[in-house]
Order: structure tokens, then C-alpha cells, then sequence
């Protein structure tokens, strides 16, 4: 039972990250039509910022989760201001190429510069230590990460749905030269969005800092099983990628537990599956 | 009429140089061995036919799969296995590998045709790294360790291919068998009707073609190819690892294809040396050839998407003679 219920949290925590770096995802593709696979660079970044903080200027994790998204989200408007933008008119398999390679160049320096191996990096005093719940013990750290993930799924949700700047997006989703003619800035826009995602990125890797090792590889392999996350809930909704981002981490946990070998590979398994029975997503409106 | 032989004389132009081309080159893979150290030259021509195998999907399908090492290291899997474990001759073994990687293509192709453009190359990746997880677990494929000290047997049970000179004609034949294939499957119907959905799928539907048929048909022809250029891979340098089957494998033979030039016929070959050149060139250096990659990469599809051969062809000199 123990087992059970520590591997449905660990389930939990790997699902909030897939539920952040979909909808981070969802968020780009949306505007921007282009998948990004430096989203996983991203996260990595975001985790490196963090650990150099420390390591040299000695700020802690509490800023650290409020800056490193900040220079991410700068590096990501960077990028897409002096190179991304002149890649829309084009076939989105090139944004893929471009971020692909892009993603290459980042692990790749962080590799020359750090090495493969991972760096530690503590959890914040104030969430040290655990609680024990009476059917199993939970440390507090991993606590905050399901809870502030969800907040921030949540708060993305909300400025996206429920906001003017959200409504400025979706309408530029649908059409974008119409919303500039109505005197909108769609370039700044999209600026904004790319940030926003490389942002949201950024956070999940200070997140994720304390609960995997930081580490050049950290993010590569994660973004390839959030793509198949991606897959299974089809990126039209915002709100399709946070839920199946827990749903896949939950049945990722849950194999863990009762067949252990195929853990690894589960998430592409279900993913086969959807493709068999719903090949547009579970979430998905484009066919 | 002045223009008709215009038209005509710069259609010799090309022909004369493509003739002159293949000529130069074949004379050069023949004598070559003299020249450089073989085992190069073979990695060489493995990586060409694998990223002239792909380009097969790419260029002339419009399918960007982003998950050909499964092909590419699978096939080097079950060649190194039925080489070493069964001891079968060579022809045989990479006969296995290429109807392994095309199993492996129809069951992938079966889920990727499914959807299309970018979600294709999402799934493509995802499947690959599912077999690569499988490969990592699986017993005879020796986890992280690999199949090592693969034989290489005799060829038809008479030739030994331990001989390095040996073994490199066998390698240029089956490179020059694989081309071939290559060459006549773009240039046959079948082909045109891949070029038509790459165009404009909707129509090639409305004009009545089973599109997911046709799609299906040339992966799994891509993905033998690639095979055979696993197999080989796997005789020249004895051993099947993890590093064929990884993500890796398949962006690079992506940056292969797009470097030489996306749907033109020596493109991948000529993109194929260059990377495997400047891997050569790195690696005893320890700068990380990932960073070059990446840079690459960028700079491609920023600079020249079209590559360097692509480039050539639609260039004022290119234009002039004929391409």
C-alpha cells in the first residue's frame, strides 16, 4: 500500500511537469503554429539558472523560481525576435528543424561547459522534512510542487480565458491579420507568447531542481515524452493538455507499481492506442 | 522553336554533368581504398545510403519522420545477432536486418500515417524512443553494453570479409544496389504518385489514390533501406549499440538530408560526408560535435533550406545548365 500511494505521488510530480511543459506547448503552437523542441532546453535552463544563482551569487530558490523564468522568457523573446519570426510563413516542420537544432546547441554547451553528470540542488529549508498523512509520508517539498504546478496551470488557464491580453491571443489564433487591423501588435504578441512559454518552461525546471538532479540531459528526454503527451490530448485545448499532462503521469506511476518494465515505455503505449481509437486527441479539434 | 532548343541544349548541360558526376564518382569509390583509410570510407557509405534512404520520405513524400534510427540501429541489431549468435553468412544477416527494419517500418508507419505534418514527427520520435527503451531492456540486444565483436564471416560462405578490401567492395556494392533501388523507385509511377501527395494531398485523394496506402508503401521502403544501411554498419565495425536506436541517430541523418539538399537525388550523399567528415574531424577533439550540430542545423534552416545541392541547382549557374 506504501508503495502504491509513493508511486501515485511520484505519478503526480511527473505529471505536473508534463502538465507545465504541454501547456507551455499548447500555448506556442497555438499562436505561433511552431512546435517547440527547446522546450525541454527550456526547462533545463531554467533548473541551470537556478543552481548558478546559487552557486555564484548566492540567491535562493524563492527568487530563483521568480527570476530564472524571467531570463528564460528574455533568452526565449531573443530568440524569437532575431530568428524564430522569419519562419512563420513557412512549412512548421522548419520551426521543428530550427528549435530542434536549437535545443541541440543548448545541451550541448551546458554539456562542454558541466558535464553530464547532475549537480544537487537542496530544497528550501522552509520545505524540508515531511509529513506523515497516517497511509503514508509525504515530503513537503514534493507537497509544493503538486500544488504550486497546479496553481500555475490554473493561473495560465485563467490569463489565457479570462483576461483581455487572453482574449488578444485566442483571437489572433484564429485570425491574425484581422486582429492587426484592428491596431493589435501581433508581432509583440507573439514575442509575448514565445516568452511566456520558455517562461513557463523555465519554472518548471527551478521546480523540478530540487526533485531530479540538475543536468545538461535533464530536459531532452522529457520533452520527447511530453510530445507523445502532447499527441495523446491534441493541442487544441489549453485545458486538454494540463489534464492529460496528470492523467499520463498518474498511469506512468501507476505501471510503475505493477509491472515495472514497461514504466519506461507506457505513455507511448497509450499514445499508440489513442492514435487506433481517436487520431485526432482526446482534446483535439484539428483532424 | 529558338526556345525549344535552348530548352533542349540546357537539358544536356544537366545530363552531361549528372553523367560526368556519376562517372567521377564511382571511378573515385573504386580507387579510393588506395587513398583513404577504408573503414571511413564504408562509414561513409552507410551514412549516404541511410540518409538517401530517408530523404526517400522527406524529399519525396513530405514526411518528416524523426524516428529512422529505429530502423537504422534495429536492423543493426538483428543483423549483429543472427551474425554472432546464430552464425549465418553475411548476405543473409543483412538480408534479416533489411526485413527486420521493414517489419519495424510497417508497424510504425501503420501508427504515424495516422496524422500528419508535425504530429507525424512527433509520433515518428515517440516510437523511436519506445523501441529504444525496449532496446535498453531486452535481452539479446546486451542493454547498455551492445552486441560486441560481431563476426564478419564469409560472403556466399567463400569470400572472407575480414579482408578489409573485401569488405569494402561488398559495402560499395550494396550501396550501389541500394541507390539503384532508390533511383527507380522515385523515378517509377509509384514515386510520381508520392511527389502528387506531397504537392497537394487533398487532390491526390480526390483523383482517387488510397493516400495512407501509398504513404504506408514508402515508409516501409525507407525504412528497409535504411536497414540495409544499418545491417552494413553493423558488419564494418562489429558492433550493434544503443547510440543507432537513440534520438540522436535520427536527427542527425535529418541534418544529412537538409545540409545536401531536402528531395535531390546526391544532396543527402554529399550532406552524409560532410557530417560524418567534421565527426571524424571532432573526435579527437573534445569540443562536442552536438553544439556544431545544432548550429548547423540552425543556420540551414535559416540561411539555406533548400542545401548546398539544392542550392546549386536553383543558382544562375545551376538554372544555366539545365537542373
Amino acid at each position: 500500500m506504501q508503495a502504491l500511494f509513493g508511486q501515485l505521488l511520484i505519478g503526480l510530480i511527473n505529471g505536473s511537469f508534463y502538465a507545465l511543459l504541454s501547456l507551455g506547448l499548447a500555448v506556442i503552437f497555438g499562436l505561433l503554429r511552431v512546435i517547440n523542441f527547446a522546450h525541454g532546453a527550456q526547462y533545463m535552463l531554467g533548473a541551470f539558472v537556478a543552481y548558478l544563482l546559487l552557486q555564484y551569487l548566492g540567491i535562493g530558490y524563492w527568487a530563483a523560481l521568480v527570476v530564472a523564468p524571467l531570463v528564460v522568457g528574455l533568452f526565449g523573446a531573443v530568440i524569437e525576435r532575431t530568428m524564430l519570426s522569419r519562419l512563420y510563413n513557412l512549412d512548421p516542420l522548419y520551426g521543428l528543424l530550427f528549435t530542434f537544432g536549437l535545443a541541440l546547441t543548448i545541451e550541448g554547451t551546458f554539456r562542454y561547459l558541466y558535464g553530464a553528470s547532475g549537480q544537487p540542488y537542496a530544497a528550501p529549508p522552509l520545505l524540508a522534512g515531511g509529513t506523515n498523512l497516517g497511509f503514508m509520508f509525504l515530503p513537503n517539498y514534493r507537497g509544493w510542487v503538486v500544488v504550486v504546478s497546479l496553481l500555475a496551470c490554473l493561473g495560465t488557464w485563467l490569463l489565457i480565458e479570462k483576461t483581455k491580453l487572453g482574449s488578444y491571443l485566442r483571437a489572433a489564433t484564429e485570425n491574425p491579420v484581422l486582429v492587426q487591423a484592428f491596431g493589435v501588435n501581433v508581432p509583440l504578441l507573439l514575442t509575448f507568447t514565445y516568452a511566456l512559454g520558455a517562461g513557463l518552461a523555465a519554472f518548471a525546471g527551478v521546480l523540478a531542481a530540487p526533485v531530479y538532479q540538475v543536468s545538461p540531459l535533464m530536459g531532452t528526454n522529457l520533452i520527447i515524452v511530453v510530445f507523445a503527451v502532447v499527441v495523446v490530448g491534441g493541442m487544441g485545448s489549453i485545458m486538454g493538455a494540463i489534464l492529460t499532462g496528470y492523467m499520463l503521469g498518474i498511469a506512468e506511476g501507476l505501471t510503475k507499481v505493477f509491472y515495472p518494465e514497461a514504466s519506461n515505455i507506457v505513455i507511448f503505449v497509450i499514445m499508440a492506442i489513442v492514435l487506433l481509437l481517436r487520431p485526432a486527441g482526446l482534446f483535439g479539434r484539428d483532424a | 522553336m529558338v526556345e525549344l532548343s535552348e530548352n533542349m541544349n540546357t537539358k544536356k548541360g544537366a545530363s552531361t554533368v549528372q553523367t560526368a558526376i556519376l562517372v567521377v564518382a564511382v571511378g573515385g569509390l573504386l580507387v579510393a581504398p588506395m587513398f583513404l583509410y577504408p573503414i571511413f570510407l564504408m562509414k561513409l557509405l552507410c551514412f549516404a545510403l541511410f540518409a538517401c534512404a530517408f530523404n526517400l520520405l522527406l524529399g519525396y513524400t513530405g514526411l518528416l519522420s524523426f524516428g529512422h534510427a529505429t530502423f537504422f540501429g534495429g536492423a543493426a541489431y538483428f543483423t549483429a545477432h543472427v551474425m554472432k549468435e546464430w552464425g549465418v553468412t553475411p548476405e543473409i544477416g543483412v538480408l534479416i536486418g533489411v526485413a527486420g527494419a521493414a517489419f519495424l517500418g510497417l508497424v510504425v508507419g501503420f501508427f504515424a500515417i495516422r496524422r500528419q505534418g508535425i504530429y507525424f514527427a512527433m509520433i515518428t520520435l515517440a516510437l523511436g524512443q519506445m523501441f529504444y527503451f525496449f532496446c535498453l531492456q531486452a535481452a539479446f540486444t546486451h542493454g547498455e553494453d551492445g552486441i560486441q565483436s560481431v563476426p564478419r564471416g564469409h560472403l556466399f560462405g567463400l569470400i572472407d570479409l575480414n579482408d578489409p578490401s573485401n569488405m569494402y567492395y561488398f559495402v560499395l556494392a550494396l550501396f550501389v544496389i541500394g541507390i539503384a533501388i532508390i533511383w527507380r523507385f522515385i523515378n517509377s509511377p509509384f514515386g510520381m504518385i508520392l511527389k502528387s501527395i506531397r504537392e497537394n494531398e487533398a487532390r491526390a485523394i480526390s483523383l482517387g489514390y488510397s493516400v495512407g496506402n501509398y504513404k504506408l508503401g514508402a515508409f516501409v521502403m525507407s525504412a528497409a533501406l535504411t536497414g540495409l544501411a544499418g545491417s552494413v554498419k553493423a558488419l564494418v565495425f562489429q558492433f550493434a549499440t544503443l547510440t543507432d536506436v537513440g534520438w540522436h541517430m535520427s536527427g542527425e541523418v535529418i541534418l544529412m538530408t537538409l545540409l545536401g539538399g531536402i528531395g535531390t537525388l546526391i544532396g543527402p550523399m554529399v550532406g552524409a560526408g560532410l557530417v560524418v567528415t567534421l565527426q571524424n574531424y571532432l573526435a579527437t577533439s573534445d569540443f562536442p560535435v552536438t553544439i556544431i550540430t545544432g548550429i548547423v542545423f540552425m543556420a540551414c534552416v535559416l540561411l539555406f533550406r533548400r542545401g548546398i545541392v539544392g542550392e546549386f541547382y536553383a543558382s544562375r549557374l545551376g538554372k544555366k545548365l539545365g537542373f
